[in-house]
């Protein structure tokens, strides 16, 4: 039973980052009606936002000392130079909260990076077929991530949690099982809230204010809205940079769970995309629905139990999950008839 | 009626013309006239470095680049020399080899081995690269050790550490400096059981492929034959970055040491992973749980952060090391870029050092010769102490080094101690135990 518990966090938690990314996907594709390929690409963008606010407070300054290195040269001592501003102890710890400092750091650096990529480059392929919208979200992703590799390099680059939530908690004995049966990183918890909270405040966004009402109901009939004087472009255009806001803020966040690389985007994209397909296109609350069903059964599915009889269940759960419910349901979860269907 | 004019000095003529004809292009592609192919001319000779230049390497191959740019530099009587001065051959004196300036080409292997062989085959047919060297994989190393057999052009391998390299899929033709999973068993099993004890069970999550494998097997048989168990072996997908689902259920499975037979960032995350879900302060069957790591590298260790503190490895090489040869290495490293080499380095510096070594006391290119010079040769002075290449399967046998995740690093390349100097004797093993053929030399003509 632990077991289970445990995978069914583990499903959450993955569910998290799938439900986040597959929410701007939707939002974007209901509103513009383009399939953004670029959206794997926002999501790593928003890590390495964590990464340069990282590098940024802890940018050495030459103390004016000299020490020789083990190589024989003789290089400046240098420190951050957030410690000559704060001192050593202050500065230490905004360097320690780099991760949730970053929240805040990547918010507008996020909305304009949308909308400088929805109004430089996507509008002009909002009449042109799926497959053109493909093909230049598609190569922009890898223009942006052969971007970050030139400047961050290939390789890894470790993002701790603050020290306060390094670490993990007896979850097992909160729900009255036996002590250390269940133990869960404090951190995974924290993305799954912080998801839970973003989601909900992008449908209360959208759902209780004027601005999404407007934009809903431009994505159910965008000539009608135009027709009402309303200028629904601009709208659109703050929803691309909103959904590339949350596709951020969900890279962000995920740092101290995976180290960030310029390829993370793309290690999410495909899966992103079974979500939004598997939710139901244009649904928000199929993409949500859908990514925690298919994080928690890729869980399970990686499960040795599970791999013993089923081997390399692990690598085709989600596009058999897929199949079946496509097959079944070929709108997806929470699809409608007559949305996003020509 | 007709007549036939054939005669016998006719047939003989018309023979030697068409014999002359058809084997023309045989006699033009056997490199020069020389017997072997891409013969260098009289000034220069030209080496070709097949590293990872794009994709998940990228930063392992620029600082194999590096050291092999120092090397050549070495070579050609720049800089301070480095390992010429410690290299108990003493045959290169910086004038290039057998007096011709070193030259170089590079390829970028993307470390996909289709691309690394298209980039070799590249430098061998279009540059005339008289030797390939390089690679940061297992699965690019053996693919293009294959193909410089098949184009007689010797293959001094870089960092792979798959057993295959010089079992298996040893050729000829190919040559591994790099140590390998086998070895890296054999030295950390006693430090493991000195440090850990003989009653301990261990959870292997092993990637899944050609060097995952290797290396599982390799740890798992050092460790049970000292008294370990192995409770549970799961392959985890190259491609997977999330390790949760994976290590989630490794506490409650009995086990109390979890061995990660990763690599890169498969490393980077699993590690990441086991530590967040409380691995490293967790306690099983009354002991302290503990983490293993068979094969570390120092990007590695930088991309994991804190996560290694503690955690036992092993390593080729380490530019901490005392004696003559890696100081001297680490400081024209150090010198020439402004930080200290990787293994990956090291391992690319001395394998060019000791083709052209080869070369010289062979006295000729031709890879048949080269490849005799060095079977069971026995150096010294090149880091990690007296060294053999063994002539059976072309596979180095020297000190191999055990090290721990430092836990007060004094800067951002100072993340791991070297715990143990294992000797070579403990770590070589017969020859043929992983199977395959060495095959003949290939000279390519």
């Amino acid at each position: 039973m632990d077991q289970f518990i445990l995978q069914i966090l583990n499903g959450l938690d993955k569910g998290s980052a799938y439900a986040l990314i597959a929410l701007g996907l939707t939002l974007i594709f209901g509103t513009l009606g383009v399939v953004n390929f670029a959206h794997g690409a926002l999501f790593m963008l928003g890590a390495f936002c964590t990464v340069t606010l990282s590098r940024f407070l802890s940018f050495e300054v030459d103390t004016g000392e000299v020490m020789k290195t083990a190589w024989g040269t003789e290089n400046p001592v240098t420190e951050p130079w957030i410690y000559g501003t704060l001192g050593e102890v202050t500065g230490q710890t905004v360097i320690d909260w780099a991760v949730p400092l970053s929240i805040l750091f990547s918010i507008p650096v996020m909305i304009g990076i949308g909308v400088l990529m929805e109004r430089g480059l996507i509008k002009h392929f909002y009449k042109r077929p799926h497959a053109d919208q493909i093909l230049v979200t598609f190569g922009l992703a890898i223009v942006l991530q052969e971007i970050i590799k030139y400047y961050f390099g290939a390789n890894q680059i470790a993002t701790p949690a603050p020290a306060a939530f390094v670490g993990s908690f007896d979850f097992g004995s909160l729900i009255g099982f036996d002590a250390n049966s269940i133990i869960y990183p404090y951190w995974r918890i924290i993305y799954f809230c912080f998801s839970l909270v973003l989601i909900a405040a992008v449908f209360a966004f959208l759902q209780f204010t004027t601005f999404g009402m407007v934009v809903r109901a431009g994505m159910s009939d965008r000539e009608t809205v135009g027709l009402l004087g309303i200028n629904i472009d601009r709208r659109f255009t703050i929803m691309f940079g909103i959904a590339a806001a949350v596709a951020g803020l969900a890279g962000v966040m995920y740092t101290p769970i995976v180290s960030p690389n310029y390829h993370m985007g793309m290690d999410f994209l495909v899966i992103s995309f079974v979500v939004v397909v598997v939710g139901g296109m244009g649904s928000l609350g199929g993409a949500v629905l859908a990514g925690f069903i298919l994080g928690t059964l890729e869980s399970f599915a990686s499960m040795q139990f599970v791999l013993e009889r089923l081997p390399g269940i692990n690598q085709i759960v989600i596009y058999l999950a897929a199949i079946v419910i496509l097959l079944t349901r070929p709108r997806g979860l929470l699809g409608r008839k007559g949305v996003m269907e020509d | 009626m007709s007549k036939t004019n054939v005669t016998r000095r006719g047939v003989l003529k018309t023979g030697a013309v068409a014999g002359a004809g058809l084997a023309l292009p045989t006699y033009l592609a056997a490199g020069g006239h020389s017997g072997f192919a891409n013969a260098p001319g009289d000034s220069s000779v030209t080496l070709g470095f097949n590293v990872p230049q794009t994709g998940p390497y990228a930063d392992e191959g620029a600082d194999e680049l590096r050291a092999y740019e120092l090397a050549v530099e070495h070579l050609n009587g720049g800089g301070d020399g480095g390992m010429l001065s410690t290299f108990s051959s003493q045959e290169l004196s910086g004038n290039g080899i057998l007096g011709r300036k070193v030259e170089y080409v590079t390829g970028d292997t993307q470390t996909k081995p289709d691309a690394a062989r298209a980039s070799a085959r590249s430098m061998i047919e279009k540059d005339g690269a008289i030797m390939i060297t390089g690679g940061s994989s297992s699965g690019v190393a053996v693919a293009v050790q294959a193909l410089c057999q098949e184009a007689g052009i010797i293959f001094m391998a870089g960092l792979t550490h798959s057993n295959d390299t010089t079992g298996k899929d040893k050729k000829a033709n190919g040559f591994r400096h790099f140590f390998n999973s086998y070895m890296s068993g054999a030295a950390l099993a006693p430090i493991l059981a000195a440090n850990y004890g003989t009653s301990r069970k261990a959870y292997h999550l092993t990637a899944d492929y050609n060097w995952g494998y290797t290396t599982e097997e390799a740890v798992r048989t050092s460790t049970e034959a000292m008294g370990w168990e192995t409770v549970a072996a799961v392959k985890t997908p190259l491609a997977q970055t999330d390790f949760s689902s994976y290590v989630a259920p490794v506490l409650n499975s009995g086990a109390d040491v979890l061995v990660l037979n990763h690599y890169g960032g498969n490393m980077v995350n699993s590690l990441t992973s086991a530590v967040q879900f409380g691995l490293r302060t967790a306690q099983a069957n009354g002991q302290d749980f503990q983490i293993v790591v068979p094969l570390y590298s120092r990007l590695m260790a930088k991309g994991a952060g804190a996560n290694v503190k503690g955690i036992f490895g092993s390593t080729n090489w380490h530019w901490s090391l005392p004696d003559a040869g890696s100081q001297a290495f680490t400081r024209s490293f150090g010198t020439k870029y402004g930080f200290p080499p990787s293994q990956a380095a090291h391992t690319c510096y001395v394998q060019t050092l000791l083709y052209a070594d080869a070369v010289t006391r062979a006295g000729s290119f031709n890879p048949c010769a080269v490849g005799e010079a060095l079977e069971g040769f026995q150096f010294d002075g090149l880091g990690n102490g007296p060294t053999l290449y063994r002539a059976e399967d072309h596979q180095c046998f020297k000190d191999v080094l055990v090290v721990k995740g430092k836990e007060n690093p004094d800067n951002e390349f100072d993340l791991l101690e070297i715990v143990e100097v294992t000797p070579a004797a403990q770590v070589t093993y017969d020859a043929s135990i992983f199977g395959g053929e060495l095959g003949s030399c290939n000279p390519g003509a």
